[in-house]
This record gives structure tokens, sequence and C-alpha cells, in this order.
């Protein structure tokens, strides 16, 4: 009995083991083809674009060599669209985080008479589909001159940020109100607490908003898409790597596309699987409630 | 029924009586909610009587300058000793005076009729002869007519707020007491008035760049904005037409926009609800794997999985749009060669309905998904008492037997809120679609570009963007608003009844 148990456990394992090998092949098979074929070169003139079909899956050895990446830095927009989105990242993450958690602090501790109405004013603007008023934006930012503009792009991105404030208000919502209480009846005003108790406990939350607002404007496409229009200048880099994708120039721009894609991966990856553990805790505070 | 009858049925017998229960109690739960918002409009009314009342009761028992502040706002307050704020309150007014005389006022007129406005210059020479030049052309006219009336509310509400404070410094006076002078004043936006503080910059934030584009959008959907002579200089009302529009079906069989809306819809739901149940189901059974005891490696495993959701999103997407490209070279026909295709195999085919192209979407999105749903779920499942599944196995459960009976009611019953965001989020899931497949395989019975895996959320792109038929497209996003918030409605108060029903232990 025993005897069968354990080669039953051992089945069970190894069954497990190689579903999760090859799961986890499928799934890291992608990034491997990118960083690969990132490095793929015209074995003959490593100036030239390699012809975008292979016939192989993998590229041969004689085809690696980083001129795909000494060009981007030097001969494309790239390092241009980089700073751009790396200015409006910084720039659009502390307006955002601020008023993220300001509007988070009053929904969660203060009560006033607008409490409820404007919460569900909130639910209901979130309900429309978000890139619905990103062609209004578009002429908002025109009649205050600001169209095609990184500022304008920034006041896009955190303008609306105020109405993501429901994983903080979570979060904050899960702080004993007697900490509160007690900073009152010590002569503290609602200020102090916010800024000297609140804050400081809420480590998770605050990485975890600072860095989503930051990666943000790295990953989006289409806000940009619909503000920039042509002026390739003020482009982002999601938005640059989408312009290589066009079907007419694909042959000279997938080089720049695939190892520009690295590029900007490796700086977001590195965030993410650092700020992985606040993920988890910001998200399962405030979306999941047992 | 009581509650120990209940748990004595079988799981068939129990939906059974949820079924019945649930018709049974339709007439009651319909007259509770109109009777609730007979109730709520009963309220607001009597609401707003008793603050007529107090308006004009302040206006008869005020003294001059309580009365003066009707007209004047602010004066009360200066009079009764608070300098600053009256004069701000009177600067305030008199901003907003100068606004609407100078602009605002001709905004609104404007919004009324939304026509371009030209302005007539005489061109020099012999006879009477005019170039015109645009002024306002009709999304100027729209904006600035929202923006004043906008303000105007906004104003509004200035103005009784310093009608309150007015009545509310006489009232202290009378009392005896003295009113607050400025400096103790903004001392209490710092405690009693926090929510002020922390509030109205991010309130003006989400006016201007959210609130403002989206009533922007909305009056866009009753207007002939790319619709016939509409154009982005010059378009008007067209009340309801753009619906009409959408439901339209076309006399000669030809595509049709009340079709290929239909349609889109439809192929809209069964994706939301085969990328949410597939990611979460499969999602969790992966989890489930990980965290078994005995298996090795975990932290590895999970980091594979999650360096996928690290690398943005629109890069795998693209990468996964080059990768799986219909002709021989791309990788998913090198590997399918391998495998043992004869000829390199089109996913966007447009035959048997573009099943493979919706199957294919589907199958990319759990690539995408099931990493989320790892993340997520992971302390979660940690969290089910382990005796549950020792009970579970000495009875003689299977693995999927206690997955069914124990995991997924548990986890159903934790992340309900989550499962829902994520349904409404793939209703939207714009960037899936738009950078995977673009909506294809295109097909004749569908119009304006459509394709068999577009969204409605890409098809309201493919309508504003690339065919510049912004009024039909804002009526589809308006339809969206409303099955989205119909489904967060509808679910969030179905699970509200469950969990009064029974409480998962």
């Amino acid at each position: 009995m025993i005897k069968s148990y354990k080669l039953r456990r051992f089945f069970a394992n190894t069954f497990i083991y190689i579903t999760l090998a090859v799961m986890g092949l499928i799934w890291i098979f992608p990034l491997v083809w990118l960083v690969l074929h990132s490095f793929r070169i015209n074995a003959a003139d490593p100036s030239i674009a390699p012809s975008v079909l292979v016939p192989r899956l993998f590229p041969a050895f004689n085809e690696y060599g980083i001129d795909n990446y000494v060009l981007l830095f030097t001969e494309t927009n790239f390092p241009r669209w980089f700073l751009n989105t790396l200015f409006v990242a910084t720039c659009s993450c502390i307006i955002s985080t601020l008023s993220v958690l300001m509007v988070a602090y009053a929904f969660s501790r203060l009560r006033f008479k607008a409490r409820k109405p404007f919460i569900n004013v909130g639910m209901i603007m979130g309900m429309f589909p978000g890139f619905m008023t990103t062609i209004a934006l578009y002429h908002i930012l025109g009649i205050m001159q600001l169209e095609q503009s990184l500022v304008g792009l920034i006041l896009c991105y955190s303008g609306g940020a105020g109405l993501g404030y429901l994983v903080a208000k979570g979060f904050f919502d899960t702080i004993p109100r007697a900490l509160d209480e007690a900073a009152t009846i010590d002569g503290a005003n609602r200020n102090q607490i916010f800024w000297k108790i609140i804050l400081p406990m809420s480590k998770p939350i605050v990485v975890y908003t600072v860095l989503t607002s930051f990666i943000g404007p790295w990953c989006d496409f289409i806000l940009v898409n619909i503000i920039m229009r042509d002026n390739e200048a003020n482009f982002t880099v999601a938005r640059g790597l989408y312009s290589w994708t066009d079907q007419q120039k694909i042959n000279d721009n997938y080089r720049f596309f695939l190892s520009g894609s690295v590029v900007v991966a490796i700086p977001i990856t590195a965030l993410f699987l650092y700020m992985q553990k606040y993920y988890v805790e910001g998200v399962t505070a405030g979306g999941v409630k047992g | 029924m009581k509650y120990i009858d209940y748990m004595q049925l079988n799981p068939f017998q129990r939906f059974g009586f949820k079924f019945v229960e649930f018709f049974r109690l339709l007439p009651k739960r319909i007259k509770d909610f109109f009777c609730f918002i007979g109730r709520s409009i009963k309220n607001f009314f009597v609401g707003i009587g008793r603050f007529i009342a107090d308006y004009f009761m302040g206006f008869i028992h005020g003294d001059i300058f309580t009365k003066l502040s009707y007209i004047f706002m602010g004066v009360g307050n200066i009079a009764k000793g608070q300098v600053v704020k009256g004069i701000a309150f009177f600067i305030l007014e008199a901003l907003y005076i100068v606004f609407m005389v100078f602009f605002g006022g001709g905004a609104i007129v404007n919004l009324i009729g939304l026509v371009a406005v030209y302005n007539q210059i005489p061109i020099a020479g012999p006879g009477n002869r005019f170039n015109d030049v645009l002024i306002f052309n009709s999304t100027q006219n729209l904006l600035f007519g929202i923006l004043a009336v906008m303000a105007t509310i906004a104003f509004i509400a200035i103005y009784f707020v310093s009608i309150k404070s007015a009545l509310n410094c006489e009232r202290i006076k009378r009392n005896g007491g003295k009113p607050m002078n400025f400096k103790q004043e903004s001392m209490e936006l710092l405690n009693s008035r926090f929510h002020t503080t922390l509030l109205t910059l991010p309130i003006i934030l989400i006016s201007v760049f959210v609130l403002l584009p989206l009533i922007f959008m909305i009056a866009m959907a009753f207007t002939n904005f790319g619709m016939g002579a509409g154009t982005i200089e010059s378009f008007k009302w067209v009340g309801l037409r753009n619906f009409e529009n959408i439901f339209s079906i076309s006399s000669d069989g030809g595509a049709s926009m009340g079709e290929t809306f239909l349609k889109v819809a439809g192929w809209t739901l069964v994706w939301a609800v085969f990328a949410t149940f597939s990611n979460y189901i499969l999602g969790m059974v992966v989890a489930l794997m990980i965290n078994k005891k005995g298996i090795k490696l975990k932290k590895l495993w999970r980091t594979l999985f999650v360096m996928t959701i690290a690398v943005p999103q629109f890069v795998t997407l693209l990468l996964m749009s080059q990768m799986l490209k219909p002709d021989s070279e791309s990788a998913f026909n090198i590997i399918a060669s391998w495998l043992g295709a004869a000829e390199p195999i089109n996913l966007w085919s447009s035959a048997n309905d573009g099943l493979l192209a919706r199957i294919t979407v589907i199958v990319v999105n759990c690539w995408v998904g099931i990493p989320y749903t790892i993340l997520m779920t992971s302390g979660i499942l940690m969290n089910i008492p382990e005796d549950l599944y020792e009970s579970a196995r000495i009875d003689g459960a299977g693995p999927v037997k206690s997955f069914v009976k124990i995991t997924l009611p548990y986890m159903l019953f934790v992340t309900t809120p989550y499962l829902i965001t994520t349904f409404i989020g793939n209703v939207n899931n714009f960037n899936v679609i738009f950078l995977l497949s673009q909506g294809n395989p295109k097909v004749n019975e569908y119009k304006y570009g459509a394709g068999k895996t577009d969204l409605m959320i890409t098809l309201l792109y493919k309508l504003s963007i690339d065919q510049n038929k912004y009024g039909l497209g804002a009526a589809i996003g308006i339809l969206v608003f409303i099955i989205c918030a119909t489904l967060s409605l509808v679910t969030f108060n179905m699970t509200k009844s469950a969990k009064n029903e029974e409480e998962f232990s």
C-alpha cells in the first residue's frame, strides 16, 4: 500500500514536472526567439538589413552580431524616443502617484457629504471604453496649444489617474482606524496623519502605484498614436516600435523592431520582477475580498 | 425550505431550486427596485425643496448684507469679518460674468446650433466680394459649448456655497460668536475640510481630461460627424440617427452595419467568456501544480511565467503576430512543418467563418493571461485549508474531483470581483486583437473593414480612426458602456445575494 502510494506520487510528480517543463518552454520560447533574432545580421554585409524571411527557426551561427544595436542607437530615432518616454513616464508617474494616493486617502479615511456621489460618478466614468475619450483629448490639447507635444501627453496620462484609486483605497481600508484615533487624541490633524502615519505604513501600495504609473507610458501606444499623429520626433518607444512593423518598410526596420523591443523590455522586466511582491500585495488587497 | 434541506439537495436540484427561486422572487425584486427608485426620487425632491426653502428663508430673514450677497457674492462675508474669503467669492463672480459675456454665452449659443461660424472679410477690388474665414468649426463649438456649460455648473455650485457661507456667518454673529478668520479657516483645510484640499486638484484634472472628453464623445454620438455631409469642420445634431444606423439592415442583402454590429457584439461576448475562463481555470491549474507539495524549483517555474508579464504586452503581441504569419518562413509554420504539416497553415484564413483565427486569438490570449492568474491566485490558493484536501483524498477523491469540488468553488467565492473586472477588461481588450490580428480575417459580409476577430472596441477604433465615422464610433462606445454597466450591475447583485444565501467556510 505504502509502496503503491509512493509510486503514484512519483508518477504524479513526474507528470507535473513534464507539464511544467513543456509549458515553460512554450512560454519562454517567444522571448528567446526575440533575443536571438535581435542579434541576427546579414552575414555577408552587417550594414545591410538581413532578409525578414528566415527559413529556419533560429539564426545560423555566422549570423550573430551586435550591429543591430549599434545602428539602433546611432542611425535611428530610437534614442530620442527612449528619452521622450523616460521624460513622459517620470513626470506622469509623479502626478499620477500623488493624485491616486490623495483620492484614495480621501475616499478611504475621510467622511464627507459628496463622498458617495463622487465614488458613483467615478465608477460610471470608468465603465466607458477608455480610449473613446482620446479622440476628444486631441482637440482639447489643441485648445491648450499643446497638440502633439510631450507635455500634453503627460497631462493625458496623469489627468485621469485619480480614477484608478480603487486598489490604493482597498489597501488604506485595511489599516486599522484606531491608529488615526490615537493620533487625533495626541493632537495630530488629518494632514499630519496622512503624511506621517498612513503613508509610511503603505510602502507596498506606494511602490505599486509608482511603478504601475511609470510603466504605463512605456507600454501604451494607442494614446500616443492618436495624440502625436505623425509627429515622429515626439513618439514614445511603444509607438516608434509599432511604426517599424509597418508592412511597407518592414524589410529595413524589422531588425530595429527586434533589438529595440529587447532594449525596452530589459528595464521594464527588471522593474517588474522587483515589484512583483508589491504588485500581488497591492492587487489582492484592493481587488479581491475574502 | 430550510437551509438544512437545501444543503441535502444534489447540485442539480440546487440549481433547479435556485432557478425556480429566482423567478419566484423576480416580481418582488422588480417591485423593490422600483420602490427604491421612487424613494430616491422622492428624497431628491424633498431635499431640493428643503434647500430652496432654506435659500429663500435666508434671504427674507437675513440682514441687508446677507441680502446683498445673494446678488454680489461675498458681501455678507466681508461685512462679518471674513474679508479674504468674501473678496475671493466676489472675484470669482466677476470672473465668471466676464467669461460668460466675452466667451461663454456665445459658446453656449453655438452649442445649440453647432454650425460653423465664419467671419466675412471683404476682398479688396471691385464688387462686394467676401472671403469666408472660419472662426469656430463645429468641433470647437461643441467643445467650447460643453466647457461653458461645465463652467456654469461649477459656478452655480460655488454660488450656493457662498450663500451657505454668508448665512452661516450671520447665524454665528447672531448667536454672539465670531466667524472664523482666514487663518483659522485655512487651518481647517488641513483638518476637518482636508478632503477639499486632497480632492480639488484631482477633480479638476479628471474634469478636464476625462469628464470633458467623455461628454464630448457622448455628444458626438448624436451628431452627423462622419456621416453624409458631416465633416470635422461642420456637423450638426441629428438625434438618434447614429443608433438607428448601427442597427440598420440593408435592403439589398449586402453588408450592413446592423448585421456587422450584431455579429461583432456576439463574438465579443463569446470571446470575453472564453478568454476570461480559459485563463482563470488553466492559470489556477498551473498555479496548483507549481505550489504542490514536493515540487522543487518553485521559484524558477514562477519566474519563468512571470517573465512574460514583465515584457511589455505590445512587444510580445507584435512579436506573436510576426511569428504567426501565414507565409512558410514564419516561426509557427516552421514548427508546423516539423510536426508534419505538408504546407504552410494560414491561421488568418476566412474559411470556416474564421474559426481558426478565433481559436488562435483565444490561445494567444491564454499565453498572455495565464501568468497573471498564476500571480494573482497563488497566494489565495495557499490559503485554502490543507485539511479540506486531506479529507477529500481520504474519502477517495482524485485530483480532478477535488479541484472541481474544493478549489474552484472556494476561488470563485473569493475572487468574484476580480473575475468581473477581468471579464469587463476582456470585453474591452483592445491590445490583443489590434496588435495580433487587426481584426482579420476580413470578410465581405462585414462592413467598414471589420473582420471576424474584431471586438466592439476595435470596431470603434476602425470606425472612428480609419473610417472617420466619429458619430457612429461614439454611438458604439455608448452601447459598450451600457453592456458593461448592465453586466457588472447584474453580476454584482447576484454575488451579493449568493453571499447572503450561503457563507463559504
